[in-house]
């Protein structure tokens, strides 16, 4: 596939449904969803265009809990990140584990360091912090101090 | 009423250096289901960062990792750069990749040698760290240091390799050649290995691709992913080598591309000497401030693709650091690979993905009777330089 086609299907396919797009061009492509449309669009890129799924990073800005969807598009240099933006008080988003096996861990992570519910996630268990780490504490929070 | 067995391994077990817990559901001898618990050794070091400066973080990241120690700082580095719009000196290009790819060398001879005590097979195991310590001394002498080499910064690297150290390096390269040439041929016809390791663990290529896997793993259930082809940085674009793959999916197939990578590694390592000759110049270009925005680097480290997220608001401080390391996405895979086989074959199944662990420690002595020990930390600094000093005696040079 000639690499400017990636780019332009998504585009295509996402249409309306864009609500920012941002471009370092040739290597990386930032494009910003509702939170409502992940899931069509990470079934689009990962199953249509055979991207691989990196990881899922979440980030706590002060309006809102960003998670980014890093697919990476091998033999074309290209890493396409699907962002949604998600409200503090009320942040969830359907999961796209029961999708792409391969991001189950990442998805429970999210959840419990930064406070994001994924919706339908096929094993929501905690991963990393222990038993004990009380409930509604999110470490990686901008709120938390780093000797807390 | 439903009975299950469950045979625990882990969070600590004489087969594992780091704890991690796997639940061996059974029945007889034959495991059914596995159930994988993780964060007994997490360090919050994504957190960590956010009060790091750039420069630090890079550190920082070493840490994480004691094995592929030079592969977060990589990535970091990459990713900065990526934000910052920098471009390296060539001379630092080639730098990287070969200190990149010396660590790939020890690691998978690292992994190959676990693999045979895994089995039970200690001969292959002390045969092959035989052979690994040379590439040690080698870092030692180019970084100073076994591991963690503190040799990556953004905009460049650290230290340069000396033109009268590259006859050194290359006679080096010739002998590991030799050896692990050697070994590769006895293990690959090695009627043990191959009846531990045949058709056992089989991970399908579309498993591979659904659980994301990574790296060897991958690439030896025929997905042909390597960061250094797919999305090149340092040098790998300017040299001449091969992506290895296996179609099988086997643990066989693990070994045989991760010895296999071991000679295309050593090509890399042969052609950057080379060209270091002729390129000359900085080793680093000066970065004053990081703007504001995001970057991505990744590191083809040897176990898979490492991948990190940096975002900057313009101050000296990254605001988020995501780190994602290949294990985290090759663990899972267990789940495709374990299921119908035996508990006995489970272990090296395990270990067949190269789980990631630190073993920085060089000695420790204790003294029975008393139960202290017998050097502390200062007499280990004392002794380390030592031994880099002797190194470069026998090198032929006075200082490092």
């Amino acid at each position: 596939m000639a690499k400017q086609d990636i780019i332009k299907e998504i585009k295509e396919k996402l249409g309306k449904k864009i609500v920012k797009w941002e471009e370092k061009p040739p290597k990386r492509y930032y494009i910003t969803i509702a939170r409502d449309d992940i899931l069509e669009a990470a079934n689009f890129v990962f199953k249509k265009q055979k991207a691989r799924f990196i990881t899922e990073s979440g980030v706590d800005t002060p309006l809102s809990i960003e998670i980014l969807y890093h697919f990476s598009f091998d033999g074309l240099s290209k890493i396409v990140t699907l962002k949604v933006l998600l409200p503090k008080d009320g942040c969830e988003v359907e999961s796209i584990a029961s999708l792409i096996p391969g991001a189950s861990w990442i998805e429970r992570e999210v959840a419990e360091l930064l406070g994001v519910k994924f919706l339908n996630h096929p094993d929501p268990r905690r991963l990393l912090l222990a038993e004990d780490w009380p409930e509604g504490e999110f470490p990686l929070r901008q709120k938390i101090r780093e000797n807390q | 009423m439903n009975r299950k067995t469950i045979i625990p391994i882990g969070p600590y077990h004489p087969l594992q250096e780091e704890p991690e817990f796997f639940e061996l559901e059974v029945e007889g001898e034959k495991v059914i289901d596995i159930n994988v618990h993780i964060g007994y050794n997490h360090r919050s070091i994504e957190k960590i960062a956010e009060s790091k400066t750039f420069d630090q973080m890079v550190f920082l990241v070493e840490r994480i990792c004691g094995i592929c120690s030079t592969s977060h700082p990589i990535a970091n580095c990459n990713a900065v750069e990526d934000l910052a719009g920098i471009e390296i000196p060539e001379r630092a290009k080639y730098i990287r990749s070969i200190v990149g790819e010396l660590e790939r060398i020890h690691s998978h001879l690292l992994w190959a040698g676990l693999a045979g005590h895994f089995i039970g097979y200690n001969t292959l195991w002390m045969w092959i760290w035989k052979y690994r310590e040379p590439i040690l001394e080698i870092f030692e002498a180019i970084t100073g240091n076994r591991n963690h080499y503190a040799m990556m910064i953004p905009g460049g690297v650290r230290r340069d390799i000396k033109e009268e150290d590259i006859p050194f390096l290359l006679k080096g390269m010739d002998e590991a050649e030799r050896k692990i040439e050697m070994v590769t041929k006895a293990a690959l016809d090695d009627p043990v290995l191959a009846a531990r390791l045949k058709g056992i663990g089989v991970l399908s290529r579309e498993d591979a691709i659904n659980y994301c896997a990574l790296g060897p793993v991958a690439r030896a259930s025929g997905v042909a992913i390597d960061v250094r082809k797919d999305d090149p940085y340092a040098a790998y674009d300017l040299v001449d080598w091969q992506v290895i793959t296996r179609e099988e999916g086997d643990v066989f197939a693990k070994t045989v591309v991760r010895l296999l990578e071991c000679f295309e590694s050593i090509k890399i390592i042969r052609q950057c000497l080379e060209k270091l000759r002729t390129v000359k110049g900085e080793i680093a270009v000066k970065v004053k401030e990081i703007p504001p925005g995001e970057g991505i680097g990744r590191h083809e480290a040897p176990r898979g693709e490492v991948f990190h997220y940096v975002r900057s608001d313009g101050s000296n401080r990254p605001v988020r650091l995501k780190v994602r390391a290949p294990t985290y996405e090759n663990l899972p895979t267990c789940k495709a690979t374990v299921p119908g086989e035996s508990i006995a074959d489970a272990a090296i199944i395990l270990a067949g993905i190269d789980p990631c662990y630190c073993c920085t420690e060089r000695i420790v002595t204790i003294n029975k009777r008393t139960g202290q020990r017998e050097l502390n930390g200062q007499d280990l600094l004392r002794l380390s330089r030592k031994k880099t000093e002797k190194i470069c005696k026998n090198m032929g040079r006075r200082n490092v």
